[in-house]
């Protein structure tokens, strides 16, 4: 096995848009391909392979040293980008070469070799290989490969190929090291599972349905338990004797982006809870949240004009014992004990809201206007901590969604399966332009919410009214006005209109209103929360 | 060179490069006199000359795609036969771009000018190959004239082909590709891999494939892709001009896998944003190694660059003491943004805006 078969994946993947056809792609990397280089390429993919990576300042020297200065500027202007380049760029050289490397041997030479002897070992590799080895080879050892597989979509992956639930491929995760070889040998059948026996894994979470009025018909008050929905993002807390981890909804590692919240876990469970950025007991809304996500190092600055909060609501491990298959209530009170004892820092328990019935909880509902909450939770009193989404034990029922009537600016294809149809639409309100007169500003951008019907009806228009084309985007004709829905206005700076909104999508088509009776930017302003 | 330089007998003009002690135009962007053609695509064959020279192949391809009343006389010159005009002596060499392209040979009073046409280095079993002509001044393409463009094997791109279908069996494959040479190149090279099965064609693809089955070159069984019925096209090899791929045409295909048969998929941001799924690094030009060993190979102590990336080339040649000069010619590498893929009519115009795709 040689990174020459790992090149072919990647260009594969890097070029396919859809969910289904990554799946293909990977359960046919991990059919071919042997123990350790599936594995390692995995981890590859999934950002575990840590190894000391080579310096792109490295590979920028290599390749001054072979080729012709005005060429290259000429070939890195044309291409764009420093890994592509230099894969197409780099002289083939006559005489005999080094096999392709492994992965592993890639991985095991760049430990063992000292930082000087990295320009040498590396040229050698990149003599061996073509363009697209080039390129993976590159890409690898510079980190940052961007061909579109999250952990999650990894382990769906290995769930699909195998046979086992994706469940039981969590949780084992976070337990076991590049390059995986005893996760192989369990997924095929040769070994036990994996036991991660202390270290902190991942314990897929128990999700929510959207309330569908004809359960809400069916609910008996007094079996069900409400809360606020809070517009932040899930995490599970682990903590214990083996380490602190902060997992996402979907289980990848969030812990250094959010350092405070980790040295407030001074306890040993797992805990479920909503991240959010709370100042004063008063939760800020999404946008700020925004800030603070998907970064590796976090400012002083960013930690005290951001400080993270979770607000939790389930307890699925106390200690070292499993309560996963206790009742909602008595988790519930487990929580609550568990608080009063360790009161960690940065967190508080999401306060259960009370009702008497349906009515009541309806009003409930719509009045939940602050700019944190989405809408309520309603959890079956008697249910366990299951994974994964069964139906009927936990309901989430968001506030109905607020509607504008916007006019269509830009049109842009997608992708995938959608890549000949217009489906990506920027739509516009209307403002006074200052001279007296009126002007349409952008205020958004909605990608859902039509029917396929809805669609064609769209993509034919489109094409029928464009003035004038950008690459993939076009503009068209300021005549149709659309009804787009959406969950909250937000106040944003990096917005023209300086607002923005949450989960617009199209909800109506409304070719009979003339644009001139389009919405006004003023009326949406009046909604930020 | 014992002759006057060429500069003062073959000169660029707003109609294109013209031969004046011939009164001869090489592949002319206007309706002129006279005109030799070097190949048939839409850039280079243009209609409206009063008299015509090419080899047989192109003017059956000429008169397939443009119409017989398209120009005057047409006269065919066979690959390396002289012909006298004048007092200049005329020769037709294969340049292996597509079925009949050919090398214009240019001799008066003891100097000698090499017009490449289009031309690549890589064998194709649906034309001749190229031939260098030693010369005092070659006259070249510079499509590909990055060092960043080093075409593979086209049979290692074809074989990722087809194990994408053992990978997606469910799924269509449709390729992008040139009506004219790209289309009939991949039958061949597909034939050549073993794959027995028709292949689909979009119908603006089908009449030069026949041209090409009439004279002589075999490309097995072709089928209209222009069925109703989408599930007879699941798992097929479907092949369609470049513009029809992301277009609505596409819709009547089963989950299509997109794929572009074209020397700019070697560029990862020309693929991505052509919504390529599939980039398949196929061309019928010369890369940047082919242009600089058949500069070599014709020895010419000077070379004009007619389109493409002439920068990088004419420095790449001034390191090696051999005078560059960029003509600067307009209205080449246009070919995409002439098929029409709405109406299965090579030549017509399109709705375009997209770019050219050699």
């Amino acid at each position: 096995m040689s990174i020459t078969a790992f090149a072919g994946l990647l260009e594969r993947l890097v070029f396919t848009p859809a969910r289904q056809s990554k799946l293909a792609l990977l359960a046919d990397w991990f059919a071919s391909q042997a123990d350790p280089d599936r594995g390692i390429g995995l981890a590859a993919l999934t950002g575990t392979l840590d190894f000391l990576a080579a310096k792109p300042s490295l590979i920028r020297d290599l390749v001054a040293a072979r080729t012709d200065p005005v060429l290259w500027a000429l070939s890195y202007d044309y291409v764009g980008d420093l890994a592509e380049t230099v894969a197409l760029i780099w002289p083939e050289r006559s005489g005999p070469h080094l096999p392709p490397p492994s992965l592993q041997e890639i991985v095991a030479q760049l430990e063992e070799t000292p930082k000087a002897g990295l320009p040498e070992l590396i040229g050698a590799w990149l003599d061996a290989l073509d363009p697209s080895g080039r390129l993976a080879l590159i890409k690898l050892i510079t980190g940052g490969l961007r061909v579109g597989v999250s952990g999650r979509l990894a382990r769906v992956a290995l769930a699909a190929w195998s046979g086992q639930p994706v469940e039981a491929i969590e949780e084992v995760w976070h337990g076991v090291a590049p390059p995986y070889t005893a996760l192989f040998d369990w997924l095929e059948g040769r070994t036990p599972r994996p036991d991660p026996a202390l270290a902190p894994i991942f314990r897929p979470l128990m999700l929510a349905h959207p309330l569908e009025p004809v359960d809400f018909g069916n609910l008996d008050p007094a079996a069900w338990r409400a809360e606020w929905k809070w517009d932040g993002i899930r995490v599970q807390l682990t903590a214990g004797p083996g380490g602190r981890r902060i997992w996402s909804r979907s289980g990848e590692d969030i812990s250094v982006t959010f350092p405070e919240i980790i040295e407030a876990m001074d306890f040993h469970g797992v805990l479920d809870g909503e991240l959010l950025i709370i100042r004063d007991g008063a939760v800020a809304p999404f946008a700020e949240l925004q800030q603070r996500l998907n970064r590796k190092r976090v400012s002083a600055a960013m930690l005290a004009g951001y400080p993270a909060g979770v607000r939790l609501y389930d307890l699925l491990f106390d200690g070292a014992e499993d309560c996963r298959p206790l009742t909602f209530d008595a988790r519930r009170a487990r929580l609550e004990g568990f608080l009063a004892r360790a009161q960690p820092a940065r967190m508080d328990l999401s306060a259960a809201v009370a009702f008497s019935g349906l009515d009541e909880l309806a009003r409930l509902r719509e009045g939940a206007r602050a700019a944190a909450i989405e809408g309520l939770m309603l959890k079956r009193a008697d249910s366990p901590y299951v994974a994964g989404r069964v139906k009927g034990l936990w309901w989430k029922w968001k506030r109905a969604p607020q509607t504008i009537d916007v006019v269509l600016l830009y049109a842009q294809r997608g992708h995938g399966k959608r890549s000949s149809f217009y489906s990506d639409y920027t739509f516009g309100l209307w403002r006074p332009n200052g001279e007296g007169g009126e002007e349409l500003v952008p205020v958004g951008k909605a990608y859902s919410g039509y029917t396929d019907a809805e669609l064609a009806w769209l993509d034919r228009w489109i094409r029928g009214n464009t003035v004038a084309r950008f690459g993939p985007v076009r503009e068209v004709e300021k005549a149709l006005v659309l009804e787009v829905a959406f969950d909250a206005a937000q106040r944003s700076n990096r917005h023209k209109s300086g607002v923005a909104l949450r989960f617009p999508r199209i909800a109506r088509l409304r070719p009979d209103k003339p644009a001139a009776e389009a919405d006004r930017l003023e009326t949406l302003l009046r909604w930020i929360t | 060179m014992l002759g006057p330089h060429p500069e003062t007998w073959l000169k660029v003009t707003p109609a294109g490069l013209w031969c004046e002690p011939a009164n001869l135009y090489i592949d002319p962007l206007r309706a002129v006199p006279r005109a030799v053609i070097t190949h048939g695509h839409a850039d280079h064959a243009r209609p409206g000359h009063d008299q015509v020279l090419a080899t047989a192949e192109t003017l059956a391809i000429m008169r397939q795609r443009l119409g017989a009343a398209a120009f005057g006389a047409q006269q065919a010159l066979a690959p390396g036969k002289p012909l006298q005009l004048g007092d200049v002596m005329i020769r037709l060499v294969p340049a292996g771009h597509v079925l009949g392209s050919a090398q214009v040979v240019l001799e008066w009073r003891g100097a000698r000018v090499v017009i490449s046409g289009d031309y690549k280095r890589q064998p194709d079993p649906t034309c001749a190959g190229f031939e260098p002509v030693p010369c005092d001044v070659f006259v070249t393409e510079a499509t590909f004239a990055l060092p960043v463009f080093r075409h593979p094997p086209p049979e290692a791109e074809i074989a990722k082909l087809l194990k994408s279908l053992t990978l997606f069996p469910e799924r269509t494959h449709v390729i992008g590709c040139y009506a004219l040479g790209k289309t009939q190149r991949l039958l061949a090279l597909l034939r050549a891999a073993g794959y027995e099965k028709p292949v689909h064609l979009h119908g603006a693809l089908m009449p030069l494939t026949a041209l090409y089955e009439t004279l002589g070159v075999a490309l097995g069984p072709v089928a209209p892709a222009l069925v109703a019925d989408r599930a007879a096209l699941r798992g097929a090899i479907v092949l369609a001009p470049p513009s029809a791929i992301a277009d609505r045409w596409a819709r009547r295909l089963a989950d299509p896998v997109v794929a572009l048969a074209s020397g700019w998929m070697g560029v990862r941001q020309r693929a991505k944003s052509r919504g390529v799924e599939l980039p398949l690094v196929i061309s019928d030009h010369a890369d940047w190694e082919a242009l600089n060993r058949t500069i070599d190979e014709v020895a010419a102590p000077e070379v004009w660059v007619t389109h493409g990336r002439e920068d990088a080339l004419v420095h790449a040649l001034a390191q090696r003491g051999i005078r560059g000069r960029a003509l600067y010619l307009v209205g080449r590498g246009e070919e995409e943004e002439n098929e029409t893929a709405a109406d299965g009519v090579a030549g017509a115009a399109s709705g375009g805006g997209e770019d050219p795709c050699p």
